[in-house]
């Protein structure tokens, strides 16, 4: 199996766009937003990516997973710029605005944050910004509440709102769902989508869950230190036996991703079978 | 200026000019847990003095070239993951001893150390007052010109790079504003008590303050008041000024914290 190989076409050097779009969206729809090329990511002496092609075009919503220490949110990181490959290159599209959602934010108790004012980090947003983008995020009416005292699905679209205020042309969602219950994850998965569809931006995604994932998702690629295999998720929309397993709360936000590893990892491959789906 | 001629009032607006810069530094100070960073940072300083003394050069300049030095070496070497407390142990208290031993070095110098251990903010100078009020203009005008990265940076090191903020830059910004303050400083408190004018502010303030701007305009206000009150404390009882600073902070630590628990207590019932 070779998941990656169509992808090199697609890729055309970042230094060709002309300058004067530095501070505009990329307009060449088939121009990827960021692409990875052959790359390696080590930590510590400690190889924890290896030969990842990997590109995302505009528009487009990708999810990544991969089981606990596949190198998900490594990869992530090294898509974002925190971490520099060992091997290979990453380019980004000039002018590229990237909105960041982590996985966890820690807010020391010794800071007094409200919401509108962590909207406005780093740059100031108007009043009027800031109300449109929480209402967009299903939370209107937080702006003036402490970060501390939302519940943790409001926290969650808080961050989201942040990674909306600066118009981004790429979404970058690491584990976006940790801690939301079922209603909880196919509710943000639906406002994710809706979010793309007024937005037009492309969204990439982290999840640890092997087989439930986005059903709006344009590809879904599995890692496990590299790139195992990726392919498009199985709507459960229209089929009984999985709306069954889901719930019918779930409006359709979730798809399976069904797939089969050709090969053997040391240790990863236990972790896959113990996964619960 | 005559005003100026009074060693109180040089002793007040010295006070004073430090909390400017004590004041939102602290918040950051605790915002980014860094206490015994500061801690650290002061310590070096008598080391700074001692080498000072030896080769001839300012003091200020030379209590702040080691708490940079110091910052740096901390910087490093809790990035090749030794742990931070560890770190700071070993260092703090090393550079405090191997100050020490250096001033018992300089034969021709008469070196009053209990000054810079507690500091003696009421032989300020014409001279040390500019000194002061320029440095602590220049961490204001720091802090101010960086808050936004700061404070993003603060909130998490992911989420800034995003932004365009490189976190490791602002982090250098605080350790660069963290040896400036030690240094000018080092006369209104002293070494030893350098950190409680950074902390106690700022943990004061958090009880009033509901952003993060408020709570170091409330740590400023609360830092000069301790200053003026601890100066009136001296001057009344003739304690040490130093220490007077500190303990005056502390008492209205504690109302701040009483009030503030008794205000929320208020509002949940």
């Amino acid at each position: 199996m070779n998941p990656v190989a169509h992808e090199g076409a697609q890729m055309k050097p970042v230094a060709q766009k002309s300058a004067q779009m530095r501070h505009h969206a990329p307009q060449d729809a088939q121009m990827s937003l960021v692409a990875a090329h052959g790359v390696a990511v080590t930590a510590g002496g400690r190889r924890i990516l290896h030969d990842i092609d990997f590109n995302i075009d505009r528009g487009e919503i990708v999810m990544i997973v991969g089981p606990n220490g596949s190198g998900k949110t490594t990869l992530l990181r090294a898509l974002l710029g925190v971490l520099r490959p060992s091997h290979g290159q990453i380019t980004r599209a000039r002018g590229l605005q990237v909105g960041y959602v982590p996985q966890r934010l820690h807010l020391d108790p010794g800071l007094p944050l409200p919401v509108a004012r962590f909207l406005s980090l780093p740059r100031r947003r108007t009043r009027t910004d800031i109300a449109e983008t929480l209402a967009r995020v299903g939370v209107p009416g937080v702006a003036g509440q402490d970060m501390g005292t939302l519940s943790g699905g409001q926290f969650q679209r808080v961050l989201l709102a942040r990674a909306l205020m600066g118009r981004p042309d790429l979404l970058m969602l690491d584990e976006p769902t940790a801690g939301l219950d079922q209603p909880g994850v196919a509710s943000f998965y639906r406002l994710i989508e809706q979010v793309r569809a007024e937005l037009g931006c492309a969204v990439l995604a982290v999840s640890h869950d092997l087989h439930v994932v986005m059903s709006a998702s344009d590809r879904v690629v599995c890692i496990n230190g590299h790139i195992c295999c990726e392919g498009a998720p199985h709507a459960v929309r229209n089929a009984p036996e999985y709306r069954a397993l889901f719930g019918l709360g779930t409006g359709g936000a979730l798809a399976l991703f069904q797939h089969q590893h050709d090969h053997d990892h040391d240790h990863a491959e236990k972790t896959h079978q113990d996964d619960p789906a | 200026m005559t005003l100026l001629d009074d060693f109180m009032t040089r002793a007040l607006l010295a006070g004073l000019a430090v909390s400017l810069a004590t004041g939102p530094l602290g918040c950051f100070v605790v915002w980014r847990r860094m206490a015994y960073f500061g801690d650290a940072t002061a310590h070096a300083a008598i080391l700074g003095v001692a080498l000072a003394l030896g080769f001839q050069i300012s003091i200020f300049v030379g209590t702040m070239l080691v708490a940079l030095i110091m910052a740096m070496v901390v910087s490093v070497l809790a990035g090749r993951g030794w742990a931070m407390d560890t770190t700071l142990g070993v260092l703090a208290h090393s550079a405090l001893a191997f100050g020490l031993v250096a001033v018992s070095f300089l034969p021709n110098v008469r070196v009053d150390l209990t000054a810079y251990l507690f500091g003696d903010i009421l032989a300020v100078s014409r001279l040390d007052l500019a000194v002061i009020a320029g440095g602590s203009g220049l961490v204001l005008g720091l802090l101010l010109w960086r808050w936004s990265a700061l404070l993003t940076a603060t909130l998490n090191e992911d989420l800034a790079h995003a932004s365009g903020i490189d976190p490791g830059r602002e982090r250098m910004v605080l350790t660069v504003a963290l040896a400036v303050v030690v240094a000018v400083a080092l006369k209104i408190v002293g070494a030893l008590l350098i950190a409680a004018l950074l902390i106690i502010p700022a943990a004061a303030a958090r009880n009033f303050a509901r952003s993060p701007e408020a709570m170091a305009l409330c740590a400023i206000i609360i830092g000069g008041g301790s200053v003026w009150a601890g100066l009136q404390l001296s001057l009344a009882q003739d304690t040490p000024s130093g220490p007077s600073i500190v303990v005056a902070a502390a008492l209205i630590f504690v109302l701040a914290t009483f009030f503030g628990t008794l205000r929320e207590a208020l509002r949940k019932s």
